[in-house]
This record gives structure tokens, C-alpha cells and sequence, in this order.
């Protein structure tokens, strides 16, 4: 084959529904024979910790379905309405969409972000932390999983200058 | 459709987007050259992943078929 294909991603936000797009995209690429770099940046930066919290927050994203991943099927295709007031002001609502967003992904075959950010690493994903931001933050590199390379804005476009695809997510 | 020779089989059944191809490619890489791979999966995504996969890696799909909503793969590796 020719010269690999390259990707380059920047990863901004850290809830878990935005967690998914980029260790999808990342750990495909890398299947089709691609080089690939992940810039984390902001929020995304919680992303490369050991140990993800990622939550989703449905007050902010008026579109999901709120559906729930258990009992019968005619039971699980409901679509609940929540009102913004409700979901936004109850204490641990997020907590309580989460688990079941988590159960969701799993009934339905989808991975964990932690399973595809292993394949990434396996495959040599380069993932990049944003010095700015840890320091805005407050994280250190011991806090991330190991192969995590630190960097700035220069680091992420001297690789997406000679990269095919550049995505911001 | 009867049963092609293959010298590998990957259940993929169940498992959703990217999963089935992260996987094959997986199997592929620990297989020989002309070997063939014998993969199913239950997600209707797949048929296209697969196809654009191979075409992306130049391992060769030699078929593939729908068996009531299993889609039945052999992929031959470059």
C-alpha cells in the first residue's frame, strides 16, 4: 500500500455521549491502516484520566430520548417526557441518566469508551494532552493512562497539516 | 448458502458499531496471508463496514450473505 492515510481529531468535551465520537473514529481509522492523533483539549482532557467519570447531562441536550433499558420491550420504547425544569433541578438525575444510558450501550452491543480507548492505545492512536489545559485544570501526567504525549497547539497542526482528515469534536 | 472453507471463525453477533470491524481486523492480523476469515455479525451497519473496510485495507471479501438477519462474512487476507 501507498502512504498511510492520516487522521487528526481534536476532543473537547468530556460527557459521555461526546466521549464516543472521537475513540470511535480513532480506533477504526487505526483498523483501516490509518496514523492517527487525538488532541485533547479542555473538558475532552478528562477523557485520557485513568480512571473516565464522564456523565451525560440531559437538561442540556433537550433531544434525547429518555427511554428506559429495562422491561418489556412495548415498555422500552416509550419515549418519557421530562421537562428541562425537572431534569435540570433534581439532585442526581444525571447520575441516574447515566447508569442507564451505560445500560443501553450495553444491551445494545456498543462498547465502553475504556474498551475503545484500550484498542486505541493498542494501536498506537497517538493521544495528545493539552499542556494548557492541564495546567488551567490542575492535572498532572501521572494522572492519565500511560502513552499519553502533552503538547500544545503547534504539536496538534504540525500533525494535522499533513493529515487527510482533521475533525473537531 | 453452504459453508465456505475458512480456517478462522469470529462471532460478532450482538456486537454494535465499531466493534465488529475492530475485531476482525484484530483476527486478521494474527492470521497468514490467503487465509480465510469467517465472520458474523448480527449489526446491519456491518454489510457496509465491511465492504468499505476491505476495500480500505486490501484484504478481499470474497462473499457475503444475509441469513434471516445474521450477515455472514468471509473475508480472505491479503
Amino acid at each position: 500500500m501507498s502512504e498511510p492515510k492520516k487522521m487528526a481529531l481534536i476532543a473537547s468535551k468530556g460527557t459521555l455521549d461526546w466521549a464516543y465520537p472521537p475513540f470511535i473514529l480513532a480506533s477504526t481509522a487505526a483498523a483501516m491502516e490509518m496514523e492517527v492523533a487525538v488532541f485533547f483539549t479542555f473538558y475532552g482532557l478528562t477523557l485520557l484520566k485513568k480512571d473516565i467519570k464522564a456523565k451525560v447531562a440531559p437538561a442540556t441536550n433537550p433531544a434525547m430520548p429518555m427511554k428506559m433499558p429495562f422491561g418489556p420491550q412495548g415498555f422500552q420504547n416509550i419515549e418519557w417526557p421530562m421537562p428541562n425544569v425537572l431534569m435540570g433541578n433534581v439532585p442526581g438525575f444525571e447520575t441516574m441518566a447515566t447508569s442507564m444510558m451505560k445500560q443501553t450501550f450495553k444491551n445494545k452491543g456498543v462498547a465502553t469508551i475504556e474498551e475503545l480507548r484500550d484498542i486505541c492505545i493498542e494501536s498506537d492512536v497517538k493521544l495528545i494532552g493539552c499542556q494548557m489545559t492541564m495546567d488551567v485544570f490542575g492535572f498532572e501526567k501521572d494522572d492519565f493512562v500511560d502513552g499519553v504525549d502533552v503538547g500544545g497547539a503547534a504539536t496538534f497542526l504540525e500533525f494535522a497539516a499533513e493529515s487527510d482528515i482533521q475533525l473537531f469534536i | 448458502m453452504n459453508d465456505m472453507v475458512h480456517e478462522q471463525a469470529l462471532d460478532c453477533k450482538g456486537l454494535n458499531c465499531p466493534l465488529p470491524i475492530l475485531k476482525t481486523k484484530k483476527q486478521i492480523d494474527a492470521m497468514q496471508s490467503g487465509q480465510v476469515l469467517k465472520m458474523e455479525a448480527t449489526d446491519p451497519g456491518s454489510v457496509n463496514d465491511v465492504n468499505a473496510w476491505t476495500r480500505r485495507t486490501g484484504n478481499e471479501l470474497v462473499s457475503h450473505s444475509d441469513d434471516g438477519g445474521i450477515y455472514i462474512f468471509y473475508i480472505k487476507k491479503a
